[in-house]
């Protein structure tokens, strides 16, 4: 039964891991703008339709 | 594609002006370039995310000059290195996914800079570039080019690197983890059945509970140490002395009962009241990081202006190094820095900043200009008189309001509530102690902690953090933005309103014009239009944008457009004169035109004549703000109502028509004396809202128990104020009022629910028996119901107009 102690020891641990991950984020300023990198995210994705520059000369190597 | 609207910028096109390009149409010159440089670039998916995003890019030539001087750039660069710089601009137009999109793809216009990032709440971007490609001239000019100038005021000039507080997010964070874990670690000893392992256990568990404690103890809860230390050195009895002295009681108890075995001590019960206050703290601050409520003249004022030298040759001068006797050079839509004397021949200069009168004053050489006041039109040169921080404008600064410590002038109705409860709970735990003393002097200590700890005002401390953080939202969503929670405790008080008349109750963004004299045909109309387009004054621009655009049926739409103006002079102060399709027309003041008129009704007007035929005059009227009427009447009902104006009187009998009988009109008054006004009410023992919207009621507003300031475009200016209003928000009014008042009702009723509380966790108490399961259900219970309590109830206040 002593294994409790390892196991709740363990799980502090894993804890204060998680603590300190979130003091880390704030310290970077990551929640000091909540909003814009959630329209940030979705940028990514027009980008590729964007771009079709590549995708015609690939096109014409082939003809 | 809707041909209306301009593709670019969403702006309606006057049809004969309408430019179509790439077969989209365009308001504009400056729209259709801003499309030609992103279709040019590869980054037409600008307007992929949202329609019409843009804005049209407005002349800039000349205006940032300063930036090619070293001195001033190094003040706003956030970071400077060889190759690296790092500049974070405010960007007013930002408003939409769109903007960001081609904010955060500036390296692919422009060379040398390296990223670019937005702050979407701030309105800000921060890019990073290489000074030795680019300058930063070239940035702001290639920012101004794509319809989004930067905001660079004197404000900028001084403020380094500011540092976030972050102190309470810490906090919260280091609260909630000890209260989690510890919520974990107690529950074998909520089941506390006489069970062998439990019991082996016991002892471990409480210690690690105990050392989960230790840094919310001494970290988390601090802030309520140093305030109750504070409070009791300043003689006043605030909420913060019962919540310390409850959250200390509670854990040298919880400490001794651990340290003698007595029981699990209330380490919960402590962490999670930490927990819950520091979040109502949290809830209660609701910034709204776009908007500034501590603006004073710097934030109106440019960084930089050019000083003409000696030897004539032009240079671009910080602000502060203006001196006496210098000679400047202001361009058109600059702001005159200083006080000084007009060297030039003439200018016309708006001084609505300041006395919030939209009609430029015209100046003559050798007359004098004052501070704040704007250029419009050519460019003019000045010589200084006083040096900026001695100029008119700036001294109102220097009155003791603006030193003023805000916080201190108002008791928050908790603290008023805790003055009678701190002294209450003391008598209730000594008079317990005393009575038990007698018979067991360990139940007396039990007694005495455990009145201290469930009578510890969790409930109380966060019933007004709660509303007032619900009410901010609310209110901000309506477009009506609070400094702090402090200031809806503030609304909720006022009994008299002061108004400021021009920009407040009348709106700057149209004059009511109307016509008197004899009829205009359809062709007349077309040519006093197509002479009023040539001409640069604003009352001119004003009935232009008002005529409508008449199409002779005669004629066909390009005919009329080739209209041509055969001669055009403008005779300053008078009026212009003009030949236009064998007709002369004359439009002008009364005495341009030869008309005598009595002066007596002080109004502005144009008046016309064509071939010397006098035909009638446009009167522009002041333009009241809708729903102005009825919200008077509403208001009037409960409050005193006053308006304020430095205009003249010329407005009285409308506005005495239009307000309720009884309210004060005080006309002519300068930006000291609405000071003094509203001093003088105060001091009658009035609690006194002013609404205003120009700098020149910055005092007033500084000076009165609630400050709004109105304002048609929030990102743009306002005086240092205690909230922002929009202006199409302005009917609503008395609801804010209203529901102010609501939420000042439902803390009060929910005091008398946590009172409940207080009263049966007290009967426990005082008789001995809190057991740590009981204190351990009260406590949360009390916390979800008060929390649920004042949050359904503001927002039903908020529902019910």
């Amino acid at each position: 039964m002593s294994v409790i102690y390892l196991l709740i020891s363990i799980s502090i641990v894993v804890a204060i891991g998680f603590f300190i991950a979130f003091i880390r984020a704030v310290k970077t300023g990551q929640y000091d703008d909540d909003y814009t990198p959630s329209v940030r995210m979705l940028f990514d994705d027009e980008l590729k339709i964007e771009s079709p520059k590549p995708i015609q000369t690939i096109e014409e190597k082939q003809i | 594609m809707d041909r209306q609207n301009c593709f670019h910028c969403g702006l309606d096109i006057i049809i004969a002006e309408e430019i179509i390009f790439d077969e989209k149409g365009f308001c504009c010159n400056g729209c259709k370039t801003v499309y030609e440089i992103f279709s040019l670039n590869d980054m037409t998916c600008y307007y992929d995310f949202e329609k019409s995003p843009g804005a049209t890019p407005q002349d800039i030539n000349g205006k940032y000059d300063f930036l090619d001087n070293e001195s001033i750039v190094s003040k706003l660069l956030e970071f400077q290195e060889s190759s690296t710089a790092i500049i974070s601009l405010n960007i007013p137009h930002i408003h939409c996914s769109s903007c960001i999109w081609i904010l955060e793809n500036l390296q692919r216009l422009q060379k040398g800079i390296s990223t670019s990032q937005v702050n979407f709440p701030e309105k800000t971007v921060r890019i990073t570039y290489n000074p030795e490609t680019v300058s930063i001239k070239t940035i702001v000019y290639l920012l101004s080019s794509i319809g989004y100038e930067p905001y660079i005021s004197l404000e900028n000039y001084e403020t380094g690197k500011n540092n976030v507080d972050r102190s309470l997010t810490y906090k919260l964070g280091v609260a909630f983890f000890c209260f989690g874990n510890i919520m974990l670690l107690s529950f074998p000893e909520y089941f506390e059945v006489k069970e062998f392992w439990l019991d082996q256990y016991r002892g471990f568990f409480r210690w690690l509970i105990f050392a989960l404690s230790l840094p919310s103890f001494f970290y988390s809860a601090s802030g309520y140490y140093v305030s109750a230390y504070k409070s009791i050195k300043s003689k006043m009895l605030n909420i913060d002395i019962p919540i310390a002295l409850g959250i200390i009681v509670m854990f040298v108890r919880s400490t001794v009962d651990i340290v003698m075995d007595y029981g699990s001590g209330f380490f919960d019960s402590l962490c999670g009241l930490i927990f819950f206050m520091l979040l109502g703290k949290m809830f209660q601050i609701k910034t709204y990081s776009f908007l500034s409520f501590e603006r004073d003249f710097k934030s109106y004022f440019p960084i930089a202006i050019t000083k003409i030298n000696s030897d004539i040759s032009e240079e671009s001068v910080p602000i502060y190094e203006v001196e006496k006797g210098d000679r400047l050079l202001i361009r058109n839509q600059e702001l005159i820095p200083v006080d000084g004397i007009l060297i030039s021949e003439k200018a016309e200069i708006d001084y609505s900043f300041v006395t919030g009168e939209a009609i430029p004053i015209t100046k003559h050489s050798g007359d004098k200009v004052f501070a704040g006041g704007k250029q419009m039109g050519k460019v003019i040169e000045m010589e200084v008189l006083h040096s900026v921080s001695q100029s008119y404008l700036t001294q109102l600064w220097s009155n003791d309001v603006f030193q003023k410590n805000v916080e201190q002038k108002h008791k928050t109705i908790t603290d008023r509530i805790s003055r009678y409860f701190t002294p209450i709970l003391l008598l209730i735990a000594f008079s317990g102690f005393g009575y038990w003393i007698f018979i067991d002097a360990n139940i007396a200590f039990n007694v005495f902690t455990a009145v201290l700890i469930v009578a510890c005002p969790c409930a109380l401390a966060l019933t007004a953090p709660f509303t007032f953080g619900n009410v901010l939202r609310i209110l901000g969503k309506q477009k009506f933005y609070l400094k702090n929670a402090l200031v809806i405790e503030q609304l909720a008080k006022v009994d008299t309103i002061v108004f400021d008349k021009t920009g407040t109750i009348t709106t700057n963004k149209k004059s009511n014009i109307s016509y008197e004299g004899l009829s205009l045909s359809d062709e007349n109309l077309l040519l006093i239009k197509n002479v009023l387009r040539a001409s640069n004054h604003p009352l001119s621009r004003m009935l232009y944008d008002y005529l409508p655009v008449v199409i002779l049926q005669s004629k066909s739409a390009e005919e009329t457009k080739k209209l041509k103006v055969d001669s055009f002079e403008e005779i300053t102060g008078k009026g212009i004169q003009a030949q236009i399709f064998g007709y002369q027309i004359q439009i002008g003041s009364a005495s341009f035109v030869e008309k005598s008129e009595d002066n007596s009704i002080q109004q502005t007007s144009v008046h016309i004549k064509i071939d010397g035929v006098y035909y009638g005059k446009y009167i522009f009227n002041n333009q009241y703000r809708e729903g102005l009427e009825e919200l008077f009447k509403n208001l009037s009902d409960k409050y005193q109502i006053k308006v304020l104006s430095g205009d003249n009187e010329g407005e009285r009998s409308t506005l005495e028509k239009l307000l309720p009988k009884g309210t004060e009109l005080i006309f002519n008054q300068k930006p000291e004396q609405k000071l003094e006004f509203i001093k003088n009410l105060q001091e009658k023992g009035k609690n006194v809202m002013m609404v205003g919207d120009g700098l020149n009621d910055a005092g007033a507003l500084a000076q009165s128990n609630v400050g709004i300031s109105i304002s048609e475009n929030v990102n743009v200016f306002s005086p240092a104020c205690d909230a922002i209003l929009d202006a199409n928000e302005f009917p609503k009014l008395d609801y804010f009022l209203k529901l102010s008042k609501n939420s000042i009702t439902t803390i009060k009723m929910s005091f008398t629910l946590s009172l409940l509380y207080n009263v049966v966790g007290l009967s426990f108490a005082i008789t001995g028996n809190l057991l740590p399961l009981v204190a351990a259900i009260i406590m949360p219970l009390s916390t979800v119901t008060i929390v649920s309590f004042v949050t359904a109830m503001s927002s039903y206040y908020a529902s019910k107009k």
